[in-house]
């Protein structure tokens, strides 16, 4: 049974549609990359998964349970479940590296700090900013940003984890230290729903990539397949335009 | 004049004038502390009932809304006339003091709730998304992200107002409350020279509301200086 599955997934803001009639599923510890041109949905489709963009029509299961985003009950389990990183970060200004980690698992899981503080500094750790803890977010480089925030999506213990762009906000000599982390997820097993314009890293860590245009799946398949043998003209024209360079 | 005042000077700042004085002084602090807390705790509580979202909140959001720009544009002696009136309606005994002090309450609650919104608003709206994609609450999201990043933007505008506000409840001496203005219109009245009599009365002014401005100002280094 796939960990994650999405049918006839439609969204909209006010009143032009983003997403219409997404259908998608993700076996445990897959990697799934999101391509297409810019407005095409990618973005839209994790914040519609992680709540917070109420879907228009369509069903979305996680381990087999449906997920009802209108009702609160349900939206906090599936968010016990997923989290995200966002391609601005996001990180809460307010707080230093550590306490932007911990924050979420100590007030909103209740789990006990001196676990969560080592869980976190062992996160940070693996993310290489050990000497980091204390800084805030405006000390901090977007590469080093951004690998927080990884870090603390992590350590919600996610069992999926969306990666909305997360390297598009960074300057190009930082991108890699970003990537590193998330291969180190992707060995490990996380099932992970990747949104990404950085082609090469797609094609590397991806066990299946679609290509969305204009709110739809238009064509979903192995990297290779994508990359080398695209079906559609839509697939084609895009995967031209950016390896032409 | 200066002869006039130094000699007047001796019988003004008698023992019972400046128990007179005193005890207005001590009207005027009482209605603009009473003012500035009752606000800042009620314009507080109104600008987050008025952010949050659910349905079976919205009558309360929309009684909230009217009332806030009600009060926010009815001029204070108004407000206070018909603060005085509508307990008289009611045949409710108040004093005048209290008349004034619940007139003040409404007024500075009605300022301060649209100063904290405008600050709320301020935080970037990706640290709330970021938030709620984390399992955080509405309240736990105010307490620990939103209000922390909020204060810098709300204290400056609510000490400038606060400051206003001391003065403002001047208008209270307009329904008989002898607060510091009416304390200076009276012994005016008993024949000691304005500039002697009001030179004292800005002099205490001054000590109310300085302590104050430099309160604010060190409650905003202290919350700019914890990110650098």
């Amino acid at each position: 049974m796939p960990q994650l599955v999405i049918e006839g997934l439609s969204a909209s803001y006010g009143p032009i549609p983003v997403l219409e009639d997404v259908g998608l599923s993700l076996e445990r510890g897959e990697v799934v990359s999101l391509i297409g041109p810019s407005g095409s949905g990618k973005s839209t489709l994790l914040r519609v998964l992680i709540g917070l963009l109420p879907p228009k029509a369509g069903t979305v299961w996680l381990d087999g349970e449906r997920l009802d985003y209108r009702h609160g009950a349900s939206l906090r389990r599936l968010r016990e479940r997923m989290a995200i990183v966002f391609q601005q970060y996001n990180l809460f200004q307010n707080m230093t590296a550590l306490q932007n980690v911990t924050i979420a698992p100590i007030k909103v899981q209740k789990r006990p700090r001196t676990e969560v503080e080592a869980e976190a500094r062992a996160l940070l750790a693996k993310v290489g900013l050990s000497d980091k803890l204390n800084a805030y977010p405006d000390q901090l480089s977007g590469g080093q940003q951004q690998r927080v925030a990884i870090a603390r999506a992590l350590a919600l213990r996610p069992e999926i984890l969306l990666l909305d762009e997360v390297t598009s906000a960074l300057d190009p000599e930082l991108v890699n230290e970003v990537l590193d982390s998330i291969r180190l997820l992707a060995a490990e097993g996380m099932t992970l729903f990747i949104v990404s314009h950085e082609m090469g890293f797609v094609r590397e860590v991806s066990t299946r990539v679609a290509f969305m245009a204009d709110g739809r799946v238009v064509e979903l398949g192995e990297p290779a397949a994508i990359f080398d043998r695209p079906r559609e003209v839509r697939t084609r024209d895009f995967i031209g335009k950016i390896l032409r360079h | 004049m200066w002869e006039r005042i130094v000699e007047e000077a001796p019988r003004f700042f008698g023992y019972y004038n400046l128990i007179f004085l005193l005890k207005a002084m001590g009207v005027t602090f009482a209605l603009s502390a009473g003012g500035c807390v009752v606000g800042l705790v009620l314009g507080f509580g109104v600008a987050v009932v008025r952010r949050a979202d659910g349905a079976w909140l919205a009558p309360l959001r929309w009684l909230l809304t009217l009332l806030v720009e009600a009060f926010r544009r009815i001029p204070f002696l108004v407000t206070l006339m018909l603060v005085f009136f509508g307990f008289q309606v009611l045949n409710l005994d108040l004093s005048i003091f209290s008349v004034a002090l619940v007139s003040v309450c409404l007024i500075a609650t009605a300022f301060i709730a649209e100063i904290v919104r405008s600050g709320l608003d301020s935080v970037h709206h990706n640290q709330w998304d970021t938030a709620m994609a984390m399992n955080f609450s509405y309240l736990q999201t105010l307490r620990y992200v939103i209000v922390p990043q909020a204060w810098k933007v709300i204290l400056p505008p609510v000490f400038s107002f606060f400051i206003l506000f001391i003065k403002d409840t001047a208008l209270a001496s307009q329904i008989g409350v002898v607060e510091l203005t009416y304390a200076g219109k009276v012994l005016n009245n008993r024949g000691f020279s304005a500039a002697l009599v009001f030179g004292s009365i800005l002099l205490l002014y001054f000590i109310l509301s300085y302590p104050l401005a430099r309160f604010g100002a060190w409650l905003e280094q202290r919350l700019a200086a914890t990110r650098d």
